[in-house]
């Protein structure tokens, strides 16, 4: 839990009970004038305790584990492919954000003949969406009996995804993380994640993670978080501090009420012991997957690879985690609906991403082509842009000349949004020779619209 | 080493139970009632509260064969689209919990229209009805007016009463007997707001089903999403006028995406067209009910499948220690 500035203050040099500490009170070799004015801007984040060169390692050490955010950022790493889970700060999306969307990985097993190739087709697989390349970040390689480190060498060697190593077998772990050799190099911290340290094997299961520098998964009875939280502290106490937790649940209303439970324990009841990220098997179950999305996991293991539920569980993902004051923007420029030729309607409107949507999509569905200028309103919707004067005349006019959609049309006719039908006058000025036509209010009006006066 | 302590909230508040449908012995003709509502906590958390009715899975039926609706969605209906009233009985046999009636904008629509159309849907199921005008303001008011009158006794759902315009729909319902679904764009305040309207025409709370309004998965689900968690968050905080039971047509919604919609001409990476089309409408169905939707309208009958598989697996228990 972090601490107040008051709380710091009394750990730092005018607060110390220690004579010979107390004596350094308020010295401003920090950079600040008082102790508390130090104490004030640590709470803050804006100092770094390393300013005091006074501070007493007792104080030290609270401050630091203070610090220290709630649920640990994990890191894989492979070739070009970061994953950052953990650090989140809420368990709602409104109350700030989710920081760091849950890595998606595919299951493949040691036995199958395809491993490689489904491990290519998950590395290559990559998807566009509103502008953002939205990708999986890796396999989960179990050894199901076949040859473990020669499927791990060859996914490794083949791709540049991160793995995580299914096996709760000590030795055959250790081949696997022996064969990720990879330019040389063993396999070692970067890229890997290892499944899983029990109450039987976790022993040995640390101490491969500490000895390859993996971040490890612990795992316990399904649904018995206290037997976790002791096994994980057991763990940590075996020097492995990068851990991430398997609750061993494997449905809905049991995945979702354990990892509900170690959220609010990590961020609520500040239990260190389970502040990690989760871990979470979803089976052949996309909608699963979703639930583990939205609902608090760090790691989701699908079983199955297929881009029609990739594609729609990663759009899933963008959108959770898009920052709820930080509305998504699309791209501004021309956007063509429906191959839209010379002689059909132009209509504008802004960047605000619902606002696109609203409009692009009853276009899109109602058949008729159409071309759609999207004006750079720094992300709002159409009211709101023209109050602040981020959609007036003088920024749709630049629009369509800098996109010189002119050159495209063999008319000059611009349907502009029902809602600022007081634009009229002044785009017939910006736009000489232009034709500009109130369109309607809504959005939903539109196809309507387009059939009466275009038809 | 000690014991985990599990965290739980005690929450002051309760979302309100709201039935529809009325069975011979309540006054209609509905082989049962459908009750949605009643939690005592967030969606599913059986650990911390109560929750007594599992989500009701509404499935849409136009009065027409919908012109705009992809053949993979027209197809997985067949011939039942051709008929209104056989295919509310394809919806039931399908295991659905409630028929939404869609009147759709054609000349032929008027009250006399509305109150056969109606007539023939309640012969042919047995589950209650969620009655939608055509979504014009004159034509809804018409349209609903009639269908409160013809259905009196049998305690349908109508809608959608807007800021706008729910007046006439709201009073039909008070003078007949039937509920309201209030619908308001993505705000916490403005849906509390038409609650408070609504109520204030001396509608009871206990017939009011609350639609926040959702955008489809990639098409600002996440709005929508927000919106019903801070909404449930306050109906459980004691906030009364947000205490109503949610209502959300994923269904729709879905379907009007590209990624719906589009067979050919797209990316490779968006995959199997009707297995992605699908999970379009599942996924932002499933994502909403885990933000606390009582009611999810559904258009294709395999997602019906899939959130009726999820919705039993979610009911079971989920006891953890």
């Amino acid at each position: 839990m972090a601490l107040s500035g008051l709380e710091i203050y009394k750990l730092l040099p005018a607060g110390s009970k220690n004579p010979a500490v107390k004596a350094h009170a308020n010295c401003k070799e920090c950079g600040f004038p008082t102790c508390l004015a130090f104490a004030m801007k640590l709470a803050q984040k804006q100092a770094e305790l390393a300013q005091c060169p006074y501070v007493e390692e007792e104080s030290k050490a609270l401050l630091e584990a203070s610090a220290a955010p709630p649920i640990r950022l994990i890191t894989l790493s492979a070739d070009g492919r970061r994953l950052e889970v953990g650090n989140e700060t809420v368990l709602f999306r409104h109350e700030k954000t989710f920081f760091h969307p849950p890595g998606l990985f595919v299951r493949v097993k040691d036995t199958q003949s395809d491993a490689v190739d489904l491990a290519t087709a998950v590395d290559r697989y990559a998807v566009d969406y509103v502008g953002r390349s939205l990708t999986l970040d890796g396999v989960a390689i179990e050894a199901a009996g076949g040859d473990f480190a020669a499927t791990v060498a060859a996914i490794r060697t083949a791709t540049s995804l991160n793995l995580i190593l299914l096996s709760a077998d000590p030795a055959t772990a250790e081949a696997g993380l022996q064969a990720g050799a990879h330019g040389g190099a063993p396999l070692q911290g970067h890229g890997c994640l290892l499944w899983a340290a029990n109450p039987d094997n976790w022993e040995a299961m640390a101490k491969l993670a500490a000895h390859y520098r993996v971040p490890l998964v612990v795992t316990a009875a399904p649904g018995d978080l206290g037997a976790l939280a002791a096994l994980a502290d057991q763990v940590k106490g075996a020097g492995v501090e990068d851990l991430v937790l398997d609750p061993g649940t494997r449905g809905y209303a049991d995945s979702l009420a354990a990892f509900t439970q170690l959220r609010r324990l990590a961020l609520k009841k500040n239990e260190r012991r389970v502040g990690y990220p989760i871990l979470a098997f979803a089976g052949d179950d996309p909608i699963l997957a979703g639930q583990h999305i939205a609902k608090y996991a760090g790691f989701i293991i699908l079983d199955r690879f297929s881009p029609a539920v990739a594609y729609p569980l990663l759009v899933l993902r963008a959108n959770i985690f898009t920052d709820p004051q930080k509305p998504i923007q699309v791209q501004p420029g021309v956007y063509e609906i429906n191959n839209p030729g010379p002689h059909d309607p132009l209509m504008v409107t802004t960047n605000f991403s619902i606002t696109y949507f609203a409009v692009a999509n009853e276009v899109e569905s109602s058949g008729l082509p159409g071309w759609l200028l999207v004006v750079d309103a720094e992300g709002m919707s159409v009211l709101t842009a023209w109050a602040a004067g981020k959609f007036d005349a003088e920024r749709i006019a630049k629009s369509v000349q800098s996109t010189r959609i002119a050159e495209r049309l063999n008319h000059k006719r611009l349907i502009i949004p029902g809602q600022v039908a007081v634009l009229l006058g002044e785009l017939e000025e910006e736009l000489p020779g232009w034709e500009i036509n109130v369109g309607p209010k809504e959005a939903v009006d539109l196809p309507n619209y387009l059939k009466l006066k275009w038809g | 080493m000690a014991v985990i302590e599990i965290p739980k909230e005690k929450w002051s508040g309760k979302v309100r139970e709201v039935t529809l449908g009325a069975t011979a012995a309540q006054g209609g003709t509905r082989s049962r009632t459908v009750t949605v509502g009643g939690e005592t906590t967030l969606p599913f958390l059986h650990f911390e509260g109560d929750i007594p009715h599992p989500p009701a899975i509404a499935v849409e039926v136009q009065d027409r064969p919908p012109a705009d609706w992809p053949p993979i969605l027209l197809e997985a209906w067949g011939e039942a689209v051709q008929d209104v009233a056989a295919w509310a009985k394809a919806v039931e046999d399908l295991g659905a919990d409630l028929v939404a009636l869609k009147f759709t904008a054609h000349p032929d629509l008027n009250a006399a229209y509305a109150r056969q159309t109606l007539r023939r849907v309640l012969g042919a199921t047995g589950l209650p009805l969620l009655v939608y005008g055509p979504g014009q303001a004159e034509l809804d008011n018409e349209v609903l007016v009639a269908v409160a009158e013809e259905g009196e006794g049998e305690n349908l759902a109508l809608g959608v009463c807007e800021e706008k315009n729910y007046r006439t729909i709201v009073a039909a319902a008070l003078a007949h007997g039937h509920l309201v679904m209030s619908r308001t764009p993505m705000d916490v305040n403005l849906a509390k707001q038409l609650i408070i309207l609504i109520s204030d025409m001396s509608m009871p709370l206990t017939r009011i089903l609350m639609d926040p309004t959702t955008g489809a998965l990639g098409y600002g689900m996440e709005y929508g999403y927000s919106v019903m968690e801070r909404l449930r968050l306050a109906a459980l905080q004691g906030d009364s006028m947000t205490q109503q039971p949610m209502i959300v047509t994923p269904g729709e919604e879905a379907w009007r995406t590209k990624e719906a919609r589009a067979g050919a001409g797209v990316p490779a990476a968006w995959g199997d067209w009707a297995e992605r089309a699908i999970y379009w409408e599942v996924l932002t169905a499933s994502t909403l009910i885990h933000a606390g939707a009582d009611v999810v309208v559904l258009r294709h009958p395999e997602s019906v499948r899939r959130i009726r598989r999820m919705i039993a697996a979610l009911m079971g228990n989920g006891q953890i220690n």
